[in-house]
This record gives C-alpha cells, sequence and structure tokens, in this order.
C-alpha cells in the first residue's frame, strides 16, 4: 500500500477539489477504455446472434428447443472456472477452436482481446437470449397472423411487427448483457493473461490492487463499479415501469 | 431412522474423540512452486504422525495478504525470505521459528519438446509466441523471471509477448496447455523424480536472478498446533530434505 492512501480518508481528501475520476491512475483508465469496448462489441455481436437464437428458440417445435434452451442457460449456473478451463483448453493449440483458429491464420485466441470477446460471449448469452425469448414468446401468434393476412413478407414481419413489439426484452437483454460483460470476471483471470490494454479489465484490476494490498487503489476503483453496476440496473429499472405504464 | 441418525452420531463422535486424542490438524498456507513436494510431505506427516495437513496453495504474496488479515493459517511456507521476515516484524509469525526449507531455481519451460535450447536462445528467436511469468508484485518466482529478462536485456523485446499468471501454477497451465509457448516457472513443477516430466527446458543461470530462498515460519495461531510443529520438525530432518532435494531445490 502506497503511503497516504489507505482506506476512505483517500476515498475523499478533503483538500482536494478534483473530479473522482482524475484519482485514478493511468492505468485504471486503461482498464475502464478497455472494459466498454470489450463489454460494446460483446453487446453488438450477442445481438447480432441472440436475437435470431431467440427467435428461433420462441417458433420451433424442434427436438433440439428443450437441449438448447438449457444450454443457453448453463453460463447463469457454471461457475466461471469451468468455463474458463474448457475455452482455455478448447482454444489453446491442441483444442478443436484453437487448431481452427491456426488453420484460418488468426492464431491462438487466449490471451488476446478477440478472445476475451469470444469468451464473453459464452458468459452473457443467456442475459441477452433469456428475456429476448420470453418477450417473444409472450406476444404469442396473433401479431404475426395479422400481418401475414396483410401479406408482409415473414422477413418484413420480424422487422416491422415482432422486433418493435419486444424492444423491452431487447432493452433488457442488451443493458443485461452490457453489465453482465462488465461485471466478469472469473473467465477473464483465467483466459486472460492480464495484459494492460489487451485483457486487464476493471474487475481483474481492482483484484490486483486488492491482492497487492493497495486498497486506496481498489477503493477508487471498486466505487466506479459500484456506481456504474447501479446506474445500469436503475435505467433498466425506470425503463420497464414507464413501458409498463405506456402499454396497459 | 432413528437407529441410522444414532449410530451415525456415535461414529462423527468416535471420530472426533479419536481426532483430539492423538492427531492434529494444520492449515499450512503454502507458495505454490511446492505444490508438488508438500503432497508427498504430507503423506509422510501422516503416516509417521497420524497428524494431517490442510493446504491452501497460493502466490507468496497472496497468502501474505490472507495471513495479515486474519486467515487461519497455522504455518506459512513461503516462496521468499522477505514475507516470513515482514510477518515475524508484524507479530503474525513465532520468534525464532523462521529457517530456509528449500532453495529454489527458475527454469524457462515449454511443454513442447525440443522447443527450449540448453542456452535459452528461444527467447531471441523470431518465432516466439507467447511467455507466461508469474505476477511480479505477488510471486517471487515472477519478481525473479522479471530479474532475468532485465539481465538477459531482453525487457523491451519481451514485453509485447509477456502473459501474468496470478501464482507459479497458473503460469506453469499457461504453459502446459501450450497457450503459451514457453514459461518462466519453478524447477519444481517440471521436475520428478530428480529428471524433466516432459517437454523442453532451460535453467536458468542462477547469476541472471537473485537466489529463491525459501523460508518457512510457524504463525501465531499455529504456536500450539500440534500438526504444525511436527511439519516443522519433519522439513528440518536429513530425509525430508533429500525429498526436497529430487523435486530440483537446494537446501
Amino acid at each position: 500500500m502506497r503511503p497516504g492512501q489507505a482506506g476512505l480518508a483517500a476515498f475523499w481528501p478533503a483538500h482536494s477539489v478534483l473530479p473522482n475520476t482524475m484519482l485514478l491512475t493511468a492505468s485504471d483508465l486503461q482498464a475502464i477504455g478497455l472494459t466498454l469496448k470489450v463489454a460494446t462489441l460483446t453487446t453488438v455481436i450477442l445481438a447480432l446472434i441472440g436475437v435470431p437464437l431467440a427467435w428461433w428458440l420462441a417458433r420451433t417445435r424442434s427436438w433440439l428447443k428443450a437441449p438448447l434452451t438449457v444450454l443457453v442457460a448453463l453460463p447463469i449456473v457454471l461457475p466461471p472456472s469451468v468455463l474458463g478451463f474448457y475455452l482455455l483448453v478448447a482454444m489453446g493449440p491442441n483444442g478443436p477452436v484453437g487448431q481452427w483458429t491456426q488453420a484460418l491464420g488468426i492464431g491462438l485466441l487466449p490471451f488476446s482481446f478477440s478472445g476475451l470477446v469470444v469468451a464473453s460471449v459464452f458468459y452473457s448469452l443467456p442475459f441477452m437470449v433469456q428475456p429476448v425469448h420470453n418477450a417473444m414468446e409472450a406476444m404469442g401468434t396473433r401479431p404475426m397472423e395479422v400481418a401475414a393476412s396483410l401479406r408482409a413478407s415473414p422477413f418484413d414481419t420480424f422487422f416491422s411487427v415482432v422486433l418493435p413489439l419486444c424492444r423491452p426484452g431487447l432493452v433488457t437483454g442488451a443493458i443485461m448483457s452490457f453489465a453482465h460483460t462488465v461485471g466478469e470476471f472469473g473467465v477473464v483471470l483465467m483466459v486472460g493473461g492480464n495484459i494492460p490494454g489487451v485483457t486487464r479489465v476493471v474487475s481483474v484490476q481492482i483484484y490486483d490492487h486488492v491482492e497487492a494490498m493497495e486498497y486506496g487503489d481498489a477503493h477508487r476503483l471498486a466505487a466506479v463499479m459500484l456506481g456504474f453496476s447501479f446506474v445500469c440496473l436503475l435505467a433498466l429499472h425506470l425503463y420497464n415501469n414507464r413501458h409498463r405504464r405506456a402499454t396497459p | 431412522m432413528h437407529h441410522t441418525a444414532r449410530t451415525l452420531s456415535i461414529v462423527l463422535l468416535a471420530l472426533v474423540g479419536h481426532a483430539s486424542a492423538s492427531a492434529a490438524v494444520a492449515q499450512v498456507a503454502v507458495a505454490a512452486n511446492f505444490a508438488e513436494p508438500i503432497k508427498a510431505i504430507a503423506a509422510v506427516l501422516e503416516k509417521t504422525t497420524g497428524h494431517t495437513l490442510r493446504v491452501t496453495l497460493g502466490a507468496t504474496g497472496k497468502l501474505y495478504a490472507q495471513i495479515k488479515n486474519g486467515a487461519p493459517f497455522d504455518a506459512l511456507l513461503a516462496a521468499d525470505s522477505k514475507t516470513p521476515e515482514i510477518l515475524a516484524g508484524e507479530g503474525h509469525g513465532v520468534p525464532g521459528s523462521r529457517f530456509t526449507y528449500a532453495t529454489g531455481k527458475l527454469v524457462l519451460w515449454s511443454a513442447q519438446a525440443g522447443r527450449v535450447d540448453t542456452q535459452g536462445a528461444v527467447l531471441k528467436s523470431p518465432g516466439l509466441g507467447k511467455v507466461a511469468y508469474a505476477a511480479p508484485k505477488v510471486a517471487p518466482y515472477g519478481a525473479a523471471a522479471v530479474e532475468a529478462m532485465q539481465k538477459l536485456g531482453l525487457t523491451a523485446a519481451l514485453a509485447p509477448k509477456l502473459v501474468q499468471g496470478e501464482s507459479i501454477g497458473q503460469t506453469f497451465s499457461f504453459a502446459f496447455t501450450g497457450n503459451a509457448d514457453v514459461g518462466f516457472v519453478a524447477l519444481s513443477q517440471v521436475l520428478e523424480g530428480g529428471r524433466l516430466k516432459s517437454g523442453s527446458m532451460w535453467v536458468v543461470p542462477q547469476h541472471l536472478y537473485s537466489p529463491i530462498r525459501q523460508d518457512a515460519v510457524l504463525l501465531q495461531r499455529g504456536a500450539q498446533n500440534e500438526a504444525a510443529r511436527a511439519l516443522i520438525q519433519l522439513l528440518k530432518s536429513p530425509n525430508t530434505q533429500d525429498l526436497i532435494r529430487s523435486y530440483g531445490y537446494s537446501i
């Protein structure tokens, strides 16, 4: 611990008029930037994969529906160590994913930014798919029947009817995926390799601060995370409330 | 049902009674590089005295932070001499209980046979992939790796290739799975019965890093713990020291 940085005294220094972010070190800010980049990219990819997957799950009568629904939900109950271990082995030089990425000339995914995004997509998949899937099931088949009777193509129906009707589910899915990816820790710790600017996200940076007993640094960054998570969930709550009132 | 419960409680009582009468249990914090030897030593201790060790592995710096914050450990087997000294100075260690149980060696290791040459020239080869090392702030073997890279003049060249394990244990797993091309690990992790288990290695010459003197200390909580005291005794016995040497340590 650096002198003069201990505990709450360092939290709100009486003499300082600087905004709180000025107290973060350059490496803290780098970790925050990286975390936002990973979370944004993960959310975009999840929207592209998760929404069609949710749609398929909501409409299909295939026997695959049950096993796939369970597979999507697994990251919620599996410990990050299990997911991290499998990803490390699968993406390694002898794993199926690793051999494939090497054949494509991408190289190995662990310890890289892309690897982190791939891991995050798996980890946050249920947080996108489940709310969207629920919204699509709640919508029922009636809107699609009406659209079909008006001769709308299935493609048109999906974008002009289904997606607008499922907007609360989409917003919930996007915010939860983003927030959950920001809060990711165990998987990153196992496949990230803790490289500044590449895989050292905020949660890992806080862990490092704590392990090295730099509690002042840990305090500041942890407070940023707490504030961020609170604002995310509050925004979601307010949005859902307003939406419920708007469509009784 | 009633009967089963009563039988069970009698059995449990007997077990507890047995444990308190003859054998003690010690919680021991052990530096990750000593994972293999401590298994063998715990087995010897259990066989000869009936005492049991509960081992927690981790990077020395992390174990130190845990002890400072009240973790219930009876003894610490560190990967340096500094940490036990600080603990003793802070009153967490039993005065006079510190001693060196092993001196560790740093190796550059790859899971791939023939990858690492006997001169360590692979570190300068253009085709070198990721290089794993342990977090230098908390892991003494990581600090030794940083020192060796500096003395070799390769700090800047290797910087973009470095990946950091949380302890020497995780560092080894990065290299073992092949995700890191090579890794700076402890000799004890790659030796078995005095021979290289698999892969290829370069034993980093001693002049490239400060000796990794690994000290053990009995902690205040374990001052009266029979198992912890027996472990300290056992670590000092010639037979155990031979066992420790077989993992590549010197004493």
